[in-house]
């Protein structure tokens, strides 16, 4: 195999687009292993050099090298001055910020502290990872907000933190991912969901995680491209679970962000659940009302990955039900699935429409004026 | 047909490729073992800069089972969303209906020739003159 970039040029981003937009799924990494630490208390420094972390997957790593590409990111996104693709803020303002007129850019770091076993070490590496956002990241540019990154699997730490930050408008939500111990309605989940409510921040559910669970419900799959579509059939369980355990019902001002999942699938698994509930209502008399009114209520969806149905009209159909007003545009910088503004969305689309896709909503949704 | 000068044959030496402009056009020029190349340097998909992918062979197979790897260093792979084209045809090999016809051709077409349709790369014809890399466009 024969491998060679061009030289870095100024003219990284060949196409741009003159409206502003908001790109609700970045993802920054950090150039070095160790960048964490001052961030980290001493004892916690020690402890990842002598035990490194424990997690719940025998897989300790979500993306192991390079799926895809290398670091499952876009083979143009290394930074010039070297590091990981995502790691630099200057080189992300020069591919992605700039040229794309992004005006708001929600950041959502992964291979956090979340899905570890030890949940001190797990919220200790949260708490850090939110503060290198702040440093690192939102406060050398006003454009990108961070997703407050909490120990997902130790419902009490997760709410400590979120209410930590709460009011600080370097945040605009809270971060989870899909894989989880158990399905995320359960009640451990609860305390997070009580304090985003509180805090009045929308809960993001990314993709991906580290739960022990196989990604499909019949087990682990032999290809990559078996993961990438799991991942829907994960957030489904996900949300039909956040359905029927009733966090919607007893956290009626919770917002959620299905985050790198397609949207595709919401109106047919919204109908099945509505159709079984008729049948099944009793079993579950806390979800009160069908379960579809929650998620149109209550849920948005990320773009990136994008269904790409042959007919337009197909994708059409889809948005109108779940509504043009739920859907946030998102490119998953610098990840090898980004998608580029000025391409994913078809002709014959309203301006408004248009607007709300690649701004409006995603400002209303986060609180930015 | 408009013939470019773009470099001394042994600025490009086997197994590399240089990337110009030619009438406001990104393009690429590979030297593949001796044979030059040329693409549009921009993804039919979403844009990207194409042929800053690496160079790949080409994954078939027949049968559940039976893997052929063939084409070695003759397929660039898009650094976006990997994307697959043959780089002495533009073509790509990402498109469903191609897969089902299951024959493959191998040979060496003139690339302004091929231009199929959707998912089929900007290719020019690139030659070498006395000394010179020329890219014809
Ligand atoms: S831009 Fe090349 S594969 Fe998508």
């Amino acid at each position: 195999m024969n491998i060679q970039f061009r030289e870095q040029t100024d003219s990284v981003a060949p196409l741009t687009v003159k409206t502003a937009i908001a790109d609700c799924d970045i993802h920054p990494a950090r150039a070095t292993r160790t960048e964490l630490y001052p961030y980290l208390a001493k004892r916690w420094q020690h402890h990842l050099e002598v035990y490194g972390v424990h997690a719940y997957q025998g897989m300790m790593e979500g993306p192991p090298y390079p799926k895809a590409q290398p670091n499952a990111s876009r083979r143009d996104a290394y930074p010039p001055e070297g590091g990981p693709q995502g790691s630099s803020l200057s080189f992300m303002q020069k591919q992605l910020l700039d040229p794309n007129n992004v005006q708001l850019g929600v950041l959502n770091p992964l291979n956090t502290g979340q899905g570890i076993r030890n949940h001190e070490l797990s919220a200790a590496l949260c708490s850090a990872i939110n503060d290198w956002q702040i440093d690192k990241w939102t406060s050398k540019d006003k454009r990108l907000k961070a997703s407050i990154v909490v120990g997902n699997e130790d419902g009490l730490s997760a709410a400590a933190e979120i209410r930590e930050r709460a009011g600080d408008r370097n945040f605009v939500q809270v971060l989870l991912l899909s894989r989880n111990v158990e399905p995320l309605g359960q009640r451990r989940y609860w305390p997070i969901y009580q304090a985003a409510e509180e805090a009045g921040l929308p809960v993001g559910v990314h993709a991906f995680g580290f739960g022990g669970n196989p990604i499909t419900p019949s087990g682990w799959p032999s290809y990559y491209i078996e993961e990438m579509v799991g991942h829907s059939q994960c957030q489904q369980s996900a949300l039909a679970s956040l359905v029927l355990e009733g966090v919607f019902e007893r956290f009626p001002k919770l917002k959620m962000v299905m985050i790198e999942a397609g949207f595709g699938w919401a109106p047919s698994l919204a109908w099945r659940l509505d159709k079984v509930w008729q049948r099944l209502r009793s079993e579950v008399p806390h979800v009160k009302r069908p379960p579809s009114e929650y998620i149109r209520e209550q849920v948005w969806w990320t773009t990136q990955p994008m269904e790409d149905p042959e007919r337009r009209e197909d994708l059409f159909d889809v948005i109108k039900w779940i509504g043009w007003d739920r859907l946030l545009f998102a490119t998953d910088y610098p990840h090898w699935d980004y998608d580029e503004p000025s391409r994913v969305l078809p002709a014959g689309v309203s301006e408004a429409n248009r607007e709300a896709f690649y701004l409006g909503n995603a400002k209303k949704l986060y609180g930015i004026a | 047909m408009a013939r470019h000068v773009i470099a001394p044959v042994d600025e490009l030496p086997p197994g590399t490729r240089k990337f110009l402009e030619i009438d406001g056009r990104p393009i690429a020029v590979f030297n593949i073992k001796g044979e030059y190349f040329g693409l549009l340097n921009r993804c039919p998909h979403q844009g990207a800069a194409l042929c800053e992918g690496p160079l790949i062979g080409l994954a078939q197979s027949s049968d559940p089972g039976e893997i052929e790897y063939t084409k070695l260093g003759e397929i660039i792979r898009c650094p976006w969303h990997g994307w697959e084209f043959d780089i002495r045809t533009g073509q790509s090999y990402c498109d469903p209906r191609r897969f089902r016809v299951k024959a493959y051709p191998a040979h060496v077409e003139p690339g302004a020739s091929v231009v199929k349709g959707p998912y089929v790369a900007e290719t020019v014809t690139v030659k070498v003159e006395s000394d010179y890399v020329v890219v014809e466009l």
